[in-house]
């Protein structure tokens, strides 16, 4: 099965580490994209803050573009994977080692991810 | 009008025969959701026909018959269905077994469930109870408790939650999460026991699904300590209640009506959990329910030794109950002062358990304190006044089985 992992963080938290320390932690970071190579079927991407986000919405004149969303959640997707492995206790195992999930805030959400659109199909 | 054998015997066939069942047709048709279903609604056509025109020759083939039909009924009727059941592996007529039950066990007490629905889909997919009986035992609504069973068993098949046993190095993690399910189905039995009589005995199943849980897992020393405590304490449950149907505390209780042999069984799973060296929170219960079941009486009680287990218990579980039952304890060994302390220290948290107030007005009374003992005692019976409902909500909030003192 294919799973989307989001990496969840808390930039209130990660906002007064210490420059070597961070350092460090990208290195972790990508010596666990390494060891979980095989097991990837998307390493999926590391995303820029919400500051620099911009949303496109609907709007009774066509679409319209505004400047966020900037929502009082403390917790962001900070970045996504696609892994696949057999079921739900594979991905449960990945993502415990995660070298976020040693620091405070830091979270994974895991989601199934649509593969089957055979009940689309009349 | 139910007819208690037989309503025994129903509950002792589904219980044995539904978990494996369900596990062998979510082999065969690739979907958990599909086979409870199936067998969920073979329970149902049993409890009727069964109470109706007796149970027939070998109920467990009947039950088998019925699940498997509704099982192909829905292939036939659902495309989804029928796509899942093309990814099944194919069906290996592999014989229900131990193991079978146990990964389903592990699937229904998945930490990736919520933890209100693990409880109600163990009860219904491995011990065979229908949606009404669970929501009559727990006091809610059937068709919340039928939402609540139906996300979680979709979460299973979508998620990819598989029905199996966890690899060694995950075991003793994951064993907890199943102890958990059925203590709190102990719990909820134990409580549940003083409302309307029920058709299933809660309390039994889960002495039941324990002594299976440790037989299956036989080196996780806590499974062995879970099954012990439940073993001995449903030993006392026939003197729990008077003829009145009103709780009887266990310094009250006719011991002579005890099931001692019940009881020593507790004991040699005791032993056999202690063997293992890896002591816990249910061996430390199970040894002090242990003291309690094996004295000649309340007085005669090694208050001595309790405390010391309570000490040994309060270290690993912080809650306030077990600090209240540590304060009572010490307390028989002759220091009321130094126990009313530790009992004031926890009035926040307990401040709307009836019990607390009872110890309290106990211990002032001891201390020659009657105007504060009688406001206590006024206070706990406030709290209760024979709400039954409420004390069972207040006593369900803290989910330990001696909580009661009965």
């Amino acid at each position: 099965m294919k799973y989307v992992l989001m990496y969840v963080s808390r930039p209130d938290l990660d906002a007064g580490a210490d420059p070597e320390a961070t350092q460090a932690l990208y290195k972790r970071v990508f010596e666990w994209f390494g060891e979980n190579a095989g097991v990837m079927a998307d390493s999926g991407a590391e995303l820029l803050g919400v500051e620099t986000a911009t949303s496109v919405k609907y709007g009774e004149d066509g679409p319209v573009v505004v400047d966020g969303p900037f929502n009082e959640a403390k917790e962001i997707i900070g970045g996504f994977s696609v892994i696949e492995v057999p079921d739900m206790d594979a991905a449960i195992a990945v993502t415990k080692t995660w070298p976020l999930l040693d620091f405070p805030g830091g979270s994974v959400e895991i989601r199934p991810m649509v593969e089957d659109y055979s009940h689309m199909e009349q | 009008m139910t007819d208690a054998p037989t309503d025994r015997l129903l509950a002792q066939t589904l219980r044995e025969e539904a978990g494996p069942l369900v596990a062998r047709l979510s082999r065969r048709y690739g979907d958990f959701d599909l086979a409870e279903e199936a067998v969920q609604s073979a329970v149902a056509e049993a409890l009727t026909g069964w109470r109706r025109d007796g149970p027939p020759d070998n109920p467990a083939a009947w039950l088998q018959v019925a699940a498997q039909r509704n099982a192909l009924d829905a292939v036939r009727r659902s495309t989804r269905q029928r796509a899942l059941a093309r990814r099944a592996e194919p069906a290996g007529d592999r014989r229900p077994g131990t193991d079978d039950r146990l990964a389903l066990l592990f699937a229904c007490c998945h930490p990736a469930l919520a933890p209100e629905a693990r409880l109600a889909l163990t009860l219904r997919a491995v011990v065979g109870l229908t949606t009404p009986q669970i929501a009559r035992a727990f006091l809610v609504n059937e068709s919340t408790l039928a939402q609540r069973i139906v996300r979680a068993k979709r979460k299973i098949v979508d998620a990819g939650i598989s029905l199996a046993v966890p690899p060694a190095d995950q075991l003793s993690e994951r064993i907890g999460d199943v102890l958990a399910v059925v203590y709190v189905m102990f719990n909820e039995g134990f409580v549940s026991s003083s409302g309307p009589t029920q058709d299933r005995d809660l309390a039994a199943d889960a002495v039941w699904l324990a002594g299976v849980t440790a037989t299956a897992v036989p080196g996780e020393a806590e499974a062995w300590g879970l099954a012990a405590l439940l073993t001995i304490q449903h030993a006392r449950a026939a003197s729990r209640f008077d003829g009145a149907g009103g709780l009887v505390l266990l310094r009250q209780q006719d011991r002579s009506r005890w099931d001692h042999a019940a009881i020593a069984a507790g004991e040699a799973m005791i032993e056999r959990a202690a063997a293992l060296r890896r002591p816990g929170r249910y061996q430390l219960q199970a040894a002090i329910a242990a003291l309690h079941a094996t004295a000649p009486s309340w007085e005669e009680t090694d208050w001595l030794q309790i405390v010391l287990l309570y000490d040994v218990l309060a270290g690993l579980d912080r809650s306030p109950v077990v600090r209240l039952n540590q304060a009572v304890a010490r307390a028989q060994l002759g220091a009321p002062e130094e126990a009313l302390a530790q009992l004031d220290s926890l009035a926040t948290p307990l401040a709307s358990y009836h019990l607390f107030h009872a110890a309290r007005a106990e211990l002032l009374t001891a201390l020659d304190r009657h105007d504060e003992a009688r406001d206590a005692n006024r206070t706990a019976l406030g709290l209760t006044a024979n709400d039954a409902e409420r004390r069972l909500l207040t006593t369900r909030l803290h989910r330990h089985p001696l909580d009661d003192g009965s």
